[in-house]
């Protein structure tokens, strides 16, 4: 098994950032993507003004920029989606490169690259500088209903678990010769998602049946 | 006698699938008893096991622990008595921290504040796990998370201790780390084990169960030494081990 320590989006620390309240944080991360979701794509210059926000948090918590960017990679799809726009989309065109593109797609694409971009930094910083049971507790203090929280925060504790055992199954379906890079082989990976699917569905009902054998009834302790 | 702590009569149970798994099992442990319970995979183990603290509901015949009938009517306090320790202690510890972990079953019975901090730290220290208490379980060693689960049920107050395959994946130092926790617990025991010298390590009395039916019960070391009985129900001595050169335990 060997479960490494932390998780992997948390980086240690004891930095302002890291000791600020979950909640607070929380909050902070969501009405400063308010503010960005809600200004106007033409404001050029005032995205460079968050961009400066963001970048003064993550100096002021001591995480490695490095830490952060290499973790940007989640949003490779949507970059790719935000490339594509100015190709796809219909209106009055524009050149640059000598590529005929559409203007709105164009604006379309910088929106989406932008905005998103600054939602992926913020919310890496919150998850490098705050730790899962502390992100748990600071939604709880801010009264998300405790269903939802529950649900999280089995999602926290079962990730490992999961991700080890697709990790096995990887190993086991490598060591008989399977290939990823094939894509006749492709469906063999749906397969085995489907059992990864099944197992957890599985295990689900053990932790219940685990969790009623010592006096659950619907309602976690407080 | 006194009233056995668990009394299990004509006990019968078809899955819903039609499949029968239990048929009409007899069962009595009596306070203080270390009981092992063998028996091929397949045999209805799991199954006897989930029917002791009413998470199955019998088909046919009756469960009572220490004199109370497992019933929807008091199911919480079944579930208080008998402490069941699951095979994988992935399933049984699904909270952030170990300290939350044990005092989940003490909180669900409305213990709160100091005694439950008491509680908590008793079982982990029955356990050797107290220095632990604060870690999430999922970064444990395999060995320390079946020692925090055994603590999780401890937390409890069980009258009976029923573990599924304790020694199940430990590696032979953390089996034995944990036989002598068992050992040193003032508490009845029921211990579903393919495991045999375990069985015959820890506990003085054996049931065999084979195709939902009970068809031995008694020292384990006559049950393991029955030649004609074990290979009768699939039970095999592991290579190289004879209870005859151990000795019945006392």
């Amino acid at each position: 098994m060997g479960a490494g320590h932390g998780h992997k989006l948390h980086f240690h620390g004891h930095s302002p950032v890291h000791r600020a309240p979950a909640h607070l944080k929380i909050l902070t991360l969501l009405a400063f993507m308010l503010v960005v979701v809600a200004t106007p794509r033409e404001w050029y210059p005032v995205f460079g003004l968050y961009l400066l926000v963001v970048v003064a948090v993550i100096a002021l918590s001591r995480v490695p920029v490095t830490y952060i960017l290499k973790r940007c990679v989640v949003e490779v799809p949507f970059l790719f989606f935000a490339l594509l726009l100015p190709f796809v989309a219909t209106g009055p065109t524009t050149e640059v490169l000598g590529v005929t593109v559409s203007q709105h797609g164009l604006l379309a694409a910088w929106a989406l690259l932008v905005k998103g971009t600054l939602g992926v930094l913020a919310s890496l910083t919150l998850a490098a500088t705050t730790e899962p049971q502390e992100l748990l507790r600071g939604l709880e203090r801010l009264h998300l209903p405790n269903q939802l929280v529950q649900i999280m925060a089995f999602m926290v504790r079962y990730l490992d678990v999961v991700t080890g055992e697709m990790q096995r199954m990887k190993v086991a379906r490598d060591s008989r010769g399977f290939s990823a890079r094939n894509p006749r082989h492709w469906p063999v990976l749906a397969r085995s998602l489907g059992a990864l699917f099944i197992r957890s569905y599985e295990r689900g009902e053990r932790v219940h049946l685990a969790m009623l054998s010592r006096g659950y009834t619907g309602r976690m302790p407080r | 006698m006194s009233t056995p702590v668990l009394d299990v009569r004509g006990l019968a149970y078809a899955y819903p699938d039609g499949h029968q798994a239990l048929y009409g099992v007899d069962l009595h442990v009596h306070q203080g008893e270390r009981v092992a319970l063998l028996g091929p995979n397949g045999a209805g183990k799991t199954t006897l096991v989930l029917h002791l603290n009413g998470i199955l509901t019998a088909g046919a015949g009756s469960v009572s622990v220490s004199g109370l009938p497992v019933e929807k009517a008091h199911l919480q306090e079944i579930r208080r008595r008998v402490g069941v320790v699951f095979q994988d202690p992935d399933d049984q510890l699904f909270m952030g921290t170990v300290r939350a972990d044990v005092g989940f079953g003490p909180a669900n019975l409305g213990i709160k504040g100091p005694e439950l901090d008491r509680r908590v730290m008793h079982a982990l220290d029955l356990v050797g796990m107290a220095d632990f208490v604060d870690r999430p379980p999922h970064h444990l060693s395999f060995g320390q998370r079946r020692r925090v689960a055994v603590a999780t049920v401890l937390a409890m107050e069980p009258e009976i201790l029923v573990l599924d395959e304790p020694s199940s994946n430990l590696d032979p130092a953390s089996r034995r780390e944990l036989a002598d926790i068992l050992r040193s617990l003032d508490v009845t025991l029921l211990m579903v084990t393919h495991d045999l010298p375990y069985a015959l390590e820890l506990c003085p009395r054996a049931v065999v169960l084979s195709d939902g039916s009970v068809v031995a019960d008694g020292p384990t070391y006559d049950v393991l030494t029955d030649d004609a009985l074990m290979r009768a129900n699939r039970l095999e001595l592991p290579f190289g081990f004879d209870p005859r050169t151990v000795g019945p335990r006392p």
